[in-house]
């Protein structure tokens, strides 16, 4: 290197480092870098390894619709709050310019802190407690219903099911997990139910517990003892799979389980774990439509890079999530730069109406929560999830009394 | 509240309670001969469980069968532990043990972690969704084996300790070192030889458990913790004070599962440790210092 270069080269490194703190060299960075914070193991792990799904195939996918390059930084949070809020902040220490996740309410609502005080969006995939949009936070934003509206959405689908099946149950146990999106369900049930006069049947008895619970025996025996006309139930994946299981051991043949917008019986670890003893438990929660041609093009890419898995047992994780990093880049695109203030705007201002999941454009209103979802009802036929309600978008008739269970 | 359902309840606590009386067992005996506190006791479980998994998946083995050659391999593994690596740290002082202990806690955890993944296994063999009836009680059938094979194990330990030659000198040991070493019994041989019998014990628990429960890496601290609860509740050191303490844990959480919420399981398990270290600091079933 001559002299001459080797000076040109040196004012280069000054002006870049002059520069960068206004954000000036940053502006022209060609790609966005999201932090992507999922559970990929612990408790949550099977969920977060479904989401991961959807993140992995989104950046072929927008590369192709939009000619934007995302470049994922994963991160797994292991199922806890803590470790959450520290990946959140090696994260944007390590350049990420947006955080999405992190299906979990509680982690969620840990990140959102975090994205809050280090001025850096945050897109939440999935998770539903009220309050991550309700603290006045300018840089969070969520693509997933809250629990206020998949309750609502629920609960009207199961006053559809029982007029489409004819039947009027009397009486139901609600059981739920006890951490934040399963309190914040219960709380909006507690609230909701007296006033929906349509729905014919009334609680007789409301039992929270540990998600993380090895042996729901004791849960089981109590929900039994009350003799309910159905399980209406708001889990996880584990947990559902060790109740479905302990009711099977304690021969306890209800009308049904229902979820009013829930995870757990529409998973594929659910099927693969459970096989015949899945069939025909009901989850009412925000599907992807089938039609749609921006979900076949994500089933496309979907089957390519897992040849093994179907989408179906990935739906709602993979919807989502890959509508996260859609908004994401369609912003990037629109603001053309990765400056925090710059970016959050531009997601502020989103308006996506090719979308995969059933319901409105997304839109985000002033406290940065996507309005007009829709649910479905999802019904397991033959180790499968199927639409059976709304009518118009059913795959397969509701079944409701379900029959009895058979060993698998 | 119908009694059938307070006496469902209670049966399976007491079921599950005896699975994990035998779990803390091998914990107890250990401490009472050795003076050595197993702080990777639930994560030798974990691996029990693990390898009752794997013999179930590539051999079809009943867990309750796996138990045998499991239990031997952790025999080997416990003796051979304690004879080279624990040994030189039996006088040393405890801080020494724990971080020592605490060390193969965190390979066990971490190898199992490389080895099999953050995912929860499970062995499905057929009875395990079945029940016996008797009047209006439903007995989980795979909680009742796994209760009786505590049980037996358990008995089988305790004639071993009361009947055998070798099981009077491990007791002698444990009660006056310096005696047992001046009347020329090997006294390394037999603590190695006690080390590996705990082992055994929760090697069995293991298997017993995995018909139970999911496995996971994670679950190893959670058995660790609740062995301790068990074994401080009984009285360290006491064999029966571990079943004890394991059917009262059982039975409490269960009762008060029902009775208060199934949220406060633990939280009673916890009062209880906190009652008995108030009130009789040696444990049920113990003696004092």
């Amino acid at each position: 290197m001559d002299r001459r270069t080797f000076s040109r080269n040196v004012a280069l490194v000054g002006a870049a480092a002059a520069l960068s703190p206004f954000g000036i060299v940053r502006a022209q960075q060609q790609k966005l870098r999201v932090g992507m914070l999922l559970p990929r193991s612990g408790y949550l792990g099977f969920i977060g390894q479904s989401c991961q799904k959807g993140a992995d195939l989104a950046p072929g996918v927008i590369r192709d619709m939009l000619g934007v390059e995302v470049e994922l930084m994963n991160a797994d949070f292991e199922s806890s709050v803590d470790t959450a809020r520290t990946r959140a902040e090696r994260l944007i220490q390590e350049g990420a310019n947006v955080l999405i996740g992190a299906f979990d309410s509680g982690a969620s609502a840990a990140i959102a802190q975090v994205a809050e005080q280090r001025g850096v969006p945050f897109i939440v995939n999935i998770a539903a407690a009220p309050q991550i949009t309700e603290q006045g936070y300018k840089y969070v934003y969520r693509v997933f219903p809250t629990s206020i509206d998949l309750l609502r959405n629920g609960l009207s689908l199961i006053g559809d099911l029982f007029q489409t099946t004819n039947t009027v149950p009397r009486t139901a146990v609600f059981m739920h997990v006890n951490d934040t999106f399963g309190q914040s369900m219960a709380k909006g049930i507690g609230a909701m139910l007296p006033r929906l006069t349509q729905l014919p049947f009334k609680i007789v008895d409301t039992i929270p517990y540990d998600p993380t619970a090895k042996d729901l025996t004791v849960e089981v025996s109590k929900a039994r003892a009350s003799n309910p006309d159905f399980l209406l139930i708001v889990s996880r994946l584990n947990d559902a799979i060790v109740l479905r299981r302990e009711m099977v051991k304690q021969r306890w043949n209800p009308m049904g389980i229902i979820s009013p917008g829930s995870p757990g019986m529409y998973e594929e670890q659910f099927f693969k774990t459970l096989g015949k003893l899945s069939d025909y438990c009901i989850t009412n929660v925000p599907w992807y439509n089938p039609k749609q041609p921006l979900t076949q093009r994500v089933e496309k890419a979907f089957a390519k890079q897992n040849p093994k898995d179907q989408m179906p047992y990935h739906a709602l994780n993979v919807g989502f999530t890959f509508e996260a990093v859609l908004v994401a880049a369609d912003a990037f695109k629109r603001a053309k730069t990765t400056e925090p203030k710059a970016l959050t705007e531009a997601i502020r201002g989103t308006g996506i109406r090719d979308r995969m999941m059933i319901g409105g454009p997304i839109r985000f209103n002033a406290k940065g929560q996507v309005e007009e979802q829709m649910s479905a009802s999802i019904q397991n036929f033959n180790l499968k999830p199927r639409v059976v309600l709304p009518a118009s978008a059913a795959e397969a008739k509701p079944v409701f009394p379900v029959p009895g269970y058979r060993k698998a | 509240m119908p009694l059938d359902l307070v006496l469902n309840v209670a049966i399976s606590g007491v079921l599950t309670g005896l699975v994990y009386g035998l779990m803390a067992l091998g914990l107890s005996v250990i401490f009472g001969v050795v003076r050595v506190v197993n702080f990777a006791h639930g994560e030798m479980m974990t691996v029990a469980m693990y390898a009752a998994t794997i013999l179930f998946s590539v051999l079809k083995l009943d867990p309750f069968l796996a138990a045998l050659p499991v239990a031997t391999a952790f025999f080997a593994f416990g003796y051979g532990l304690q004879k080279t690596l624990i040994n030189p740290f039996v006088t040393r002082p405890m801080h020494s043990q724990f971080i020592l202990l605490l060390a193969i806690a965190i390979i066990l955890v971490n190898g199992l972690l490389v080895i099999f993944g953050p995912d929860a296994r499970n062995v499905q063999v057929d009875y395990q969704l079945d029940s016996f009836e008797i009047g209006g009680i439903l007995i989980d059938k795979a909680r009742l084996y796994a209760a009786t094979a505590a049980l037996v194990a358990a008995t089988a330990l305790f004639a071993f300790f009361r009947f055998s030659l070798t099981g009077k000198a491990i007791r002698a040991c444990a009660d006056n070192y310096l005696g047992a070493k001046v009347v020329g019994l090997n006294v390394k041989h037999l603590y190695a030889l006690t080390f590996g019998l705990g082992s055994a014990c929760v090697a069995i628990a293991g298997c017993a458990l995995s018909v139970l429960l999911e496995v996971t890496p994670q679950l190893g601290p959670v058995m660790t913790l609740l062995a301790f609860v068990i074994v401080i509740i009984g009285g360290m050191g006491s064999m029966a004070g571990a079943l004890l303490g394991g059917v009262l844990i059982g039975t409490s959480e269960a009762l008060a599962g029902l009775f208060i919420t199934p949220s406060a399981k633990s939280m009673f398990s916890f009062g209880l440790l906190i009652l008995v270290l108030l009130f009789r600091p040696q444990g049920l079933l113990g003696t004092r210092a």
